[in-house]
């Protein structure tokens, strides 16, 4: 929560509302390869790509 | 009586982590992470150097206000983020290899942090993120003399600036002009580090080192020429523009286009591990040592018109650049110049927490005299215990005179002494706490030093250590430089007649050509790079000097940081006496102990005594 948090000040600080859709993909993907790597449905997450 | 306030200051993840620890406003303690893993510029956590400054200062973690981290992970990833657009779709691979470490790690930096501070015993630390350049600037500002200042930082890269101009008074800073990414002295030095055949981020004072064999009636004159014409645009104020068709860094693959710097120069990139250097080389490291002069000469006069300050403070990688620091100092721009001697990214630790205390936590500054001896110190009782057990044999001198006038006759013999005194400096120079020492009048010293002693390529000069009072005799400089971030040049009187043909010999032939009375400290255009002692910053080193003096006359040591090519300086008593057995260092001082190489065990050496070290 605190990261989200920390995100939007600095892109509100910054002035940087256009990079928000790029992180915001990022960020999932970026979960999806953590919490999912190792786990059973780590085979169903390669056919997104 | 009221309790301490500490601030703790941490750089990391990138290179050189370090930790520093304010006590009350002023330095109890700071050290580099890679003393004490022995990874020379270790990016880690630095666990240890944490462990260590908050041991130093005696404050638990819990106790600190605060911990100042370097720079603000979000607004680099930002110009990641920039970046990779600016240059797409050239830039996708660096992108696509830099964001899993990015979203797995760097981004929830808080979070790494808090862990990493959790597992040493913070429950609920309170985190700030000063900026990369703020961090710097004041790491040069608030440790220097004066009560106002102009600031200079320079290096490869922060969040955004590659360099800024600042003022610094009393307890504020402002930062006033910003050069942004990609447009970066350092990277642009560090891509010519790197098409000579050295390692970025370590190999630059190689390239430094090499210039002053680069011949002014070569090519050089059509490099530099090649560089301004076609590589960067300089404008008066000192900014520049660089052509990015010839830069490949900000897409992450490597510093050039290799390519184009071939069609452009004329010579291959040279391979990292080749021995031999050729000519060209080091005529294309004068050419960009030159370049990086003058830029820096105009950013310097560009902060002395903004600002009208008499001083000027210099901090970031570029300010380890001695050479340059000494045109900035001949130039008169300014009358006083101080540089923290940690002024690479190990000194933003120190930076960081000292912003946090006056200009987060708004605190009064006083100027004081720099300490630069931060890190740890061993006692009598560690010592000889590392002794037993190696089962080492030592002469313990209960009386320090007898062991400085027994370390000067040993000096004087053409002995090479390891001395290990005090706490351990911090940053990259030694001075005269964790150094190898030896006598600068000997002509094959140089040689044997790079060769037998450091392992290290054997162009490399040395440095000297001179008693501060006598250096005038020596050198032409007319104030301190207490850590070696200027060259002077050799006084005429000293120096010696060269052949008539003398540049036009090969490289070896010139470098061990007798240049002055003092050869082993004289580089190949009569340079050195001077460290005054005095007596009041270090009184054991400049007795030592002193004793030196008493015996040959000469105020003059050689002074070669405590360690082998590819390692960090020693840190413990051990790390010095397995780097003295390793070695053929004939003596080793640490503390009262002498310890003398015939007298040792013998020990089992591999043959390859860099076994344990990356060459650097």
């Amino acid at each position: 929560m605190e990261f989200l948090k920390d995100l939007w000040n600095f892109m509100r600080q910054r002035k940087k509302f256009w990079l928000l859709p790029a992180i915001v993909i990022l960020v999932l993907f970026g979960f999806l390869i953590v919490f999912t790597s190792g786990t059973a449905i780590a085979p169903f997450i390669y056919t997104l790509f | 009586m009221n309790p301490r306030r500490a601030i703790l200051g941490i750089s990391c993840y990138y290179h050189d982590s370090a930790a520093a620890l304010l006590v009350d406003g002023e330095v109890a303690a700071a050290a580099q992470e890679e003393r004490f893993t022995r990874i020379k510029h270790d990016p880690s956590f630095p666990k240890h150097a944490v462990e260590y400054v908050l041991a130093e200062a005696g404050v638990p973690i819990d106790r600190c206000e605060a911990v100042a981290f370097y720079e603000k992970p979000f607004v680099k990833f930002e110009r990641l983020l920039h970046t990779s657009h600016a240059f797409a779709p050239k830039g996708l691979s660096g992108f696509i290899a830099s964001m899993p470490v990015w979203v797995k790690e760097k981004l929830f930096m808080k979070d790494i942090l808090r862990k990493e501070l959790r597992k040493l015993g913070a429950d609920s630390p309170v985190l700030l993120f000063p900026e990369h350049h703020v961090s710097h600037a004041a790491s040069a500002f608030y440790p220097s003399p004066f009560d106002e200042a102009a600031i200079l930082t320079l290096d490869g890269v922060g969040e955004w600036a590659s360099a800024t101009i600042g003022f610094g008074q009393n307890s504020r800073i402002k930062l006033l002009r910003e050069l942004s990414f990609p447009h970066s002295l350092g990277l642009l030095y560090s891509a010519f580090t790197a098409y000579c055949g050295f390692r970025v981020n370590s190999g630059e004072y190689k390239l430094m080192g090499l210039a002053p064999y680069g011949r002014r009636d070569s090519e050089y004159g059509k490099f530099k020429e090649t560089i301004l014409n076609d590589l960067i645009d300089i404008r008066e104020d000192g900014s520049f523009l660089l052509n990015m068709r010839y830069f490949d860094f900000a897409t992450g693959n490597s510093m050039y286009n290799e390519r184009k710097w071939r069609k452009l120069f004329g010579i291959s990139p040279r391979l990292p591990d080749e021995e031999r250097i050729a000519q060209s080389y080091m005529n294309m490291a004068l050419a960009i040592q030159d370049v990086t002069e003058e830029i820096a000469l105009k950013l310097a006069a560009t902060a002395k018109a903004v600002t009208g300050s008499q001083n000027l403070v210099l901090a970031g990688g570029v300010a380890l650049n001695c050479v340059a620091n000494a045109k900035l100092l001949n130039s008169k721009l300014f009358e006083n110049i101080w540089i923290q001697p940690a002024a690479g990214d190990a000194g933003g630790a120190l930076g960081a927490a000292l912003s946090a205390w006056h200009i987060h936590k708004d605190n009064p500054r006083t100027p004081q005299r720099f300490n630069v001896y931060l890190g740890p110190g061993y006692d009598n009782r560690a010592v000889s215990h590392m002794a037993g057990n190696n089962g080492a044999t030592y002469t313990e001198f209960k009386d320090t005179n007898e062991l400085l006038d027994k370390t000067a006759d040993l000096l004087s013999e053409g002995t090479v002494v390891g001395w290990f005194q005090g706490r351990m400096e911090f940053g990259p120079r030694a001075l005269g706490n964790r150094s190898i020492l030896a006598d600068p009048r000997n002509p094959d010293m140089q040689k044997k030093l790079n060769l037998q002693i450091k392992f290290r390529e054997g162009f490399r000069p040395f440095a000297p250590s001179v008693l501060l009072e006598k250096a005038p005799e020596i050198f032409d400089l007319d104030r301190p430089s207490p850590y070696m971030l200027f060259v002077a040049p050799v006084r005429e009187n000293r120096r010696l007649p060269l052949p008539p043909d003398y540049d036009n010999l090969p490289l070896y032939e010139r470098l061990y050509h007798k240049r002055s009375d003092l050869p082993a400290i004289t580089h190949i255009d009569f340079s050195a790079r001077v460290q005054t002692v005095d007596r009041q910053e270090n009184e054991m080193y400049w007795k030592l000097l002193k004793a030196f003096e008493q015996k040959t006359g000469c105020p003059v040591l050689v002074n070669t940081s405590f360690n082998v090519r590819g390692e960090p300086i020693v840190c413990t008593p051990s790390d010095a006496y397995r780097c003295f057995m390793r070695t053929d260092m004939d003596a080793l001082v640490i503390g009262n102990f002498l310890f003398l190489k015939q007298e040792q065990p013998a020990v089992d050496i591999d043959n390859d005594r860099q076994v344990d070290f990356e060459p650097d």
